[in-house]
């Protein structure tokens, strides 16, 4: 397995590396997200006398800086992949290779994203710079933020995996793509931080699995988090990714099962 | 001998959607959504031995692809039994997988950005190859495609041609056993189907590898299958040797006949069938296959005949002829 990891490697980054244009283009894209939230808190912030909800300016900083860094780790596009594998017939190409077609969506993964951390340190550190954002640096919440960060990546990644499965039964998902990014925008703290949602929000917010992706990997970073709830959190985490492991076995095997093989 | 490919009633029914065009129609769908089942495949048997490489034919939408697709793994069978080499390919089983091929014309298994040799890579690891018969492998492939100057090239830079002979030898670098080949010659020009034909006889030749192909092209047919299974409509209407699908199907033969004294025009011998040429004194005949021996006696005695033969129709007229006929009648 190591060997196919290290040959898809190479071809992941030999292929991202044809387009640096367009890898700059969705960069520019990523890094005007934060910068709108931010700008839009900001101005609320300071018009109710510099804090919201107990949320100074500076803490709105520190939070969509953050996320610039979270939400990169965290994205995830093979939703839209598999719902194009399945449609246009490309799954079969996957299909008939003794290997599971998920290492190579693993590792298209990974290698974007470290790829483009390159753009998202510099961005970091300038928005630190034109923001200046209440930070301390802990060592233990960045010790923390490392399992935190890595299983929510996964998370984000199978639950990816799980929505876009979907397009066995659908052919055209969209709309539940589209339900579960907007789902993700608001339960996930994406657009705003958790605490500023309703309590009911908030409530539901916790039950599902995307506060596990976004929200709760920056708090740990910030050091909002006490070191035992992020504990706890990093073990609810972890349940969630078992679950969502199990879930997209199951839905796999009935997937192929159902898969049309379409185009001829 | 066990059978390589036993498939013994297979098939395959799809659920369609059935609706007319137009927004009405649609909106009406919305509500009311007629289902229907269709037989894509209609207990299909056959066996193919080790070696063997079959013709698989039969019109557009008959069930070929359908049916590769079955032995390949990609699809379940609704019913019936296929196994290859003593699996069954539903399953996947990576001992499955790794020894089977199936190469689908026009569909892109290399990675599109990067060259050949990438994505020839990736299948070494992939299928877990020893690195010095990979490297035999791929150089007796390159040598013998002559894809030595393209396959440093980006995949997209391609033509289809170039682009096909690399999609077979990245099929073939596991030197699989069974090859499942869907008209692997698909839009190629006349040159590179030649040369895709004699290298799958090679390659069965040398490997002693089983090949299940379907093509368009009867060139492709002629050239490479002694045997030639046909399905049409989902059901299996013929399986046996290509020279004997003209003598089982065709309706008609055709009498070439040499005159000694050929007249002015071909009046004469409507009487006997339909003309197809006259040319030089030699009258070409499509007779009906079971008055060729009375229409041949009455030529002889009515004329003199320096030369005579009969033959079957072009192999095309007669698949022409098959695939033409209703549902009802076929099977």
């Amino acid at each position: 397995m190591i060997n196919i990891y290290k040959v898809l490697i190479r071809n992941e980054l030999l292929v991202e590396l044809q387009y640096p244009l367009a890898l700059a283009i969705w960069m520019l894209e990523k890094l005007l997200e934060p910068i709108i939230y931010l700008a839009v808190w900001t101005s609320v912030a300071v018009s109710q006398g510099g804090d919201v909800n107990g949320l100074t300016v500076a803490d709105f900083a520190a939070y969509y800086i953050a996320l610039l860094l979270v939400g990169h780790l965290t994205q995830n596009w093979h939703i839209w992949t598999i719902e194009w594998y399945v449609r246009e017939g490309q799954l079969s190409k996957y299909l008939v290779r003794p290997i599971h077609p998920i290492h190579e969506s693993i590792t298209n993964d990974w290698i974007y994203k470290l790829l483009m951390m390159v753009v998202i340190l510099p961005a970091m550190f300038l928005l630190a710079w034109l923001f200046s954002p209440s930070l301390q640096f802990d060592f233990g919440a960045i010790l923390r933020f490392i399992p935190a960060i890595c299983l929510a990546g996964a998370l984000g990644f199978l639950g990816g995996w799980v929505v876009g499965l979907s397009a066995f039964w659908t052919t055209r998902n969209g709309t539940l793509v589209q339900m579960y990014f907007l789902m993700m925008l608001f339960f996930s703290g994406r657009i705003a931080p958790l605490e500023l949602l309703p309590d009911f929000m908030r409530q539901i917010a916790f039950i599902l699995p995307f506060r596990w992706i976004i929200s709760f990997p920056i708090e740990v970073l910030l050091g909002w988090v006490a070191p035992q709830d992020a504990m706890v959190g990093i073990g609810i985490q972890f349940a969630w990714v078992v679950a969502l492991i199990l879930l997209a076995i199951a839905i796999w095997q009935m997937s192929v099962r159902r898969y049309s093989a379409v185009g001829g | 001998m066990t059978p390589i490919v036993h498939v013994e009633k297979l098939s395959k029914t799809y659920s369609v959607t059935d609706r007319e065009g137009g927004l009405k129609a649609a909106l009406k769908n919305l509500i009311n959504r007629k289902k229907r089942d269709v037989k894509a495949v209609n207990e299909v048997s056959f066996d193919i031995e080790a070696g063997e490489i079959v013709g698989f034919l039969g019109p557009n939408g008959a069930g070929k692809t359908t049916t590769l697709k079955m032995l390949s793994g990609l699809l379940h069978p609704t019913a019936g039994v296929g196994q290859v080499l003593g699996f069954t390919p539903y399953k996947r089983e990576r001992a499955y997988l790794s020894q089977m091929t199936l190469v689908m014309g026009q569909r892109n298994q290399l990675i599109w950005d990067i060259p050949a040799t990438d994505s020839f890579d990736l299948n070494r690891v992939v299928y877990r190859l020893n690195p010095d018969d990979f490297k035999r492998t791929r150089d007796e492939l390159v040598d013998l495609l002559e894809l030595a100057p393209i396959i440093t090239k980006p995949v997209r830079n391609l033509s289809l041609g170039e682009r096909m002979k690399c999609e077979i030898a990245a099929a073939l670098l596991h030197r699989p056993k069974v090859l499942f080949l869907d008209e692997p010659t698909l839009g190629l020009d006349v040159t590179s189907q030649r040369r895709i034909r004699a290298f799958i006889k090679d390659y069965n030749a040398k490997y002693g590898a089983t090949v299940l192909l379907t093509s368009h092209y009867m060139a492709d047919i002629e050239a490479l299958c002694k045997r030639v299974i046909i399905i049409h409509h989902g059901k299996l209407i013929f399986d046996g040797e290509l020279s004997q699908l003209a003598h089982q199907f065709s309706a008609d033969k055709t009498i070439s006949a040499t005159l000694e004294n050929p007249p002015e025009n071909t009046d004469a011998f409507k009487v006997y069938g339909e003309v197809l040429g006259y040319e030089d004194g030699q009258i070409r005949l499509k007779i009906p296959k079971q008055n060729t021996s009375a229409m041949i006696s009455k030529l002889l005695s009515e004329w003199s005949v320096l030369d005579v033969s009969i033959q079957e129709p072009p192999i095309e007229d007669v698949i022409e002829h098959i695939f033409a006929s209703p549902k009802e009648t076929s099977a």
